[in-house]
């Protein structure tokens, strides 16, 4: 049924639909909405057999989430920035344990200093955690995604994280269609646990793991993952002719076939770039954007695939390894070893910072000439940056870093556009 | 309580399992039912006080729920020694998942039995001192406050024993650990500090708190039995003595425990919504310097010079705790 809605609110219906059993809540913004429609909707019973539980912080969110899981119930949480980092030792315990979580993170960037506007961040900084990764292009695709997830998670016993920008699309009002419960039914089966704490059938779950087998066990990890590469393009071909439309996948390619420059971007920001991109090729230039769905399992063989034809590629990301450069970009280079290609990063958009067109138009054009930095800051702001560098050099006590150049920038409030 | 009071002089021991009694007034270790839950062979020190008091607690709480449990654990000695994996002492479905998060993850475990209907199957939380007090405490308060439906056990042997015995917040005065050394001015652990968890279990307002020590073990698992038949958050705190992080013979364990309570240092006692209902009285008053002389961690308040007035102020601490609770027949004194 096609609705116009809140991208929080379509996700928590979406949600819904996937007839979770527990739920666990604690607020931050960006993510909240989600939670409170789904809390709304056990309430009022619209949503039953369903425990709905506000818990006192993320770590007890993730850690009920690992609990009920591990009961043998589908859990469902969602969170963002500092949240994600509070609850990150249990971020990794339930995908160690192999309990199918489903998560949503609102990205949001990650202080000091705090912030509440999107960037990756958040999920960037799990990479690593053994969860599956998914990024949403669209408040469509957000929902469409958390039902693949919950399909994808229990299949493999792997927990699954769902990225939606925040604000950019959890805040969104946008025309989505929402799918029927049949047709949710009929891709999605009850959840069947490996492994359930039962008296009929005592197990002891988390036991200790010595040299002798950690490596085997951590490498298993890596090979469901491995098998995730597999599913993912079976379960969006089901998807497909179940919903009728295309969501989910590893990647997703535009433009690409005679491209020579490829922008590689994750999640929201691949609509403004593909706005660019059209331009840029009515004006003759050859160039195509890659979009990258499944973060985790990373896609090596399709991303080289897509790009190996290209000249250059440019990483466009919301994210920032501080004292390397890219995060995104790191794993792209992984998957174009050995070609010959002109790579840029790009970090944008981080906290909040706009990104718009007319930047990408500039720091495209800039590419396609080879003249782009290889580490580029879009729209970095080099008169409040040296500010403080002169400042640092001239006094010992120079103070805190941000509020001093707040104190420079002025009282224009949060520089968002 | 509902026990048949037993003297001594009818079973020549404090233990339990006595066949003097009625059989429906015998210990769960004492019937051929029991049921094993923490298996043999597992690997926690001779006489750990934690092994002895879970293994009653959990036969307790299967006895109780007709064998309908299923446990979570907190990181620790019960853990790391039930599970040397491939073996494993649970009979009982068990899940480790973090140090500080055993609460929460009980929480978890309640809540899904609930919306699958299963009401017949019961859950309980475990942990130690540390877990319990100081890194799961935020979890814990959170499911006390919810009245999760949950039994929280905390095995108190009063540090970190896991790490190396290390001061916790339920490490009393003067105690040398690893991290409060028996050097300087003021050896060992010090003064006006640590939390009184039952107390903190109490003010939330919760079903069901009680204290316990392995030195009763009847009481132990009367105080379980019970527990298993309330719904909601319940708390027991479980004193067991260490013998490689007290310094004490592995026999000493019950004896150790018994004094804790016949000084006065550790009230056991019961509360339901926030007010005690009962105490365990004390047998025979016995001054503090008898339970912490056995005792190397409280080496130093005996040698080379007794410290008299670190002794009084310990003194001074049983005095109180005999006062509030009541804890002497013939009231206050
Ligand atoms: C987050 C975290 N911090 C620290 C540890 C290390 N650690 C494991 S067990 C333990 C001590 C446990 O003490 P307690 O809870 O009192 O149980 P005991 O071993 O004394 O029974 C510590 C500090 C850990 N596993 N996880
Ligand atoms: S160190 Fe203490 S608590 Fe741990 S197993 Fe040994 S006696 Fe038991
Ligand atoms: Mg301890």
């Amino acid at each position: 049924m096609l609705k116009q809605t809140e991208g929080s609110r379509a996700v928590a219906e979406a949600v819904a639909l996937c007839r979770p059993e527990v739920i666990c809540a604690y607020p931050i913004s960006p993510q909240t909405h989600i939670v409170e429609g789904l809390g709304e909707m056990v309430k009022s019973g619209a949503l039953s057999r369903c425990e709905f539980i506000n818990v006192e912080s993320e770590f007890a969110a993730m850690s009920v989430a690992i609990g009920a899981s591990a009961a043998g119930a589908r859990a469902y949480t969602a969170t963002a920035s500092q949240g994600l980092l509070f609850m990150a030792e249990a971020v990794y315990n339930a995908s160690g344990l192999g309990l199918p979580i489903v998560m949503t993170v609102a990205n949001r960037a990650i202080g000091a200093p705090i912030n509440i506007w999107n960037d990756h961040s958040d999920s960037m900084s799990q990479r690593d955690c053994g969860w599956i990764q998914l990024f949403a292009e669209t408040n469509q695709e957000a929902l469409d995604l958390h039902i693949q997830a919950f399909r994808l998670g229990e299949e493999l016993s792997l927990p699954v994280m769902v990225c939606m920008d925040g604000f950019i699309l959890t805040h969104a009002y946008e025309r989505v269609d929402m799918p029927t419960q049949q047709q949710v039914d009929a891709y999605l089966p009850p959840y069947e646990p490996r492994q359930v704490l039962d008296p009929d059938a005592p197990v002891s779950i988390g036991a200790m793991v010595g040299p002798e087998a950690f490596m085997e066990v951590r490498y298993l990890a890596h090979a469901k993952q491995m098998q995730a590469l597999e599913l993912i393009p079976q379960h969006a071909a089901e998807f497909r002719s179940i919903f009728g439309r295309d969501s989910g996948g590893l990647v997703r390619p535009y433009r690409c076939e005679d491209a020579e420059t490829i922008v590689v971007a994750l999640g929201s920001v691949l609509g403004t770039v593909k706005d660019t991109v059209d331009e840029l090729r009515d004006s003759g230039e050859r160039v195509g954007v890659l979009g990258i769905t499944s973060f985790r399992p990373f896609p090596l063989a399709a991303v080289r695939e897509a790009l190996e034809g290209a000249q250059r590629v440019v990483v466009l990301e919301k994210s920032l390894a501080v004292g390397i450069g890219g995060i995104v970009s790191t794993n792209v280079r992984m998957a174009l070893s050995g070609l010959h290609l002109h790579g840029y990063t790009v970090v944008a958009g981080l906290g909040g910072r706009a990104i718009t067109r007319a930047s990408l138009h500039r720091m495209l054009r800039d590419a396609i000439a080879d003249r782009l930095e290889p580490l580029t800051f879009l729209d970095l702001d080099w008169k409040l940056v040296n500010n403080v560098l002169a400042r640092e050099k001239q006094q010992r006590r120079s103070g805190p870093i941000a509020e001093g150049m707040l104190r420079d920038v002025g009282v224009v409030a949060s520089r968002v556009s | 309580m509902s026990t048949q009071a037993i003297k001594f002089y009818q079973t020549g021991t404090f233990t339990v399992g006595n066949r003097l009694l009625d059989p429906a007034q015998r210990s769960v270790q004492a019937t051929v039912a029991r049921t094993n839950s923490i298996n043999s062979g597992h690997r926690a020190c001779q006489g750990c006080g934690e092994a002895l008091g879970a293994r009653y607690a959990i036969d307790a709480a299967m006895a109780a729920t007709n064998n309908r449990l299923i446990a979570a654990n907190a990181t620790g000695c019960l853990e790391v020694f039930s599970t040397p994996y491939p073996e494993t002492s649970w009979q009982i479905p068990w899940i480790h998942s973090l140090f500080g998060n055993t609460a929460a993850v009980a929480t978890g475990m309640a809540a899904a039995l609930k919306v699958k209907g299963r009401g017949d199957v019961r859950v309980v939380a475990q942990g130690g001192d540390g877990g319990t007090t100081d890194i799961g405490f935020g979890c814990l308060s959170g499911m006390f406050e919810r009245n999760d439906d949950v039994l929280y056990i905390c095995y108190d042997n009063q540090a970190y024993m896991n790490t190396g015995v290390q001061r916790s917040s339920a490490t009393p005065p003067a105690a040398r650990t690893a991290t409060t050394m028996s050097v300087g001015a003021h050896p060992g652990n010090v003064f006006g500090q640590g939390k009184d968890l039952p107390a903190i279990a109490m003010a939330h307002g919760i079903p069901y708190v009680a204290t316990a020590t392995v030195a009763d073990l009847r009481d132990l698992e009367a105080k379980v039995e019970k527990a298993m038949s309330i719904h909601g958050a319940r708390y027991i705190h479980i004193l067991v003595p260490c013998p490689l992080g007290w310094g004490t013979a592995s026999h000493e364990t019950i004896r150790i425990a018994r004094l804790a309570r016949e000084t006065g240092l550790f009230p056991v006692f019961e509360a339901t919504y926030g007010e005690v209902t009962g105490v365990s009285k004390i047998r025979h008053r016995l001054p503090v310097e008898d339970y912490l002389k056995p005792q190397r961690r409280f080496a130093h308040l005996f040698a080379p010079h007794p410290d008299i007035e670190t002794i009084a102020r310990i003194q001074q601490m049983a005095d109180r705790n005999i006062r509030k609770f009541g804890l002497v027949e013939g009231g206050a004194q």
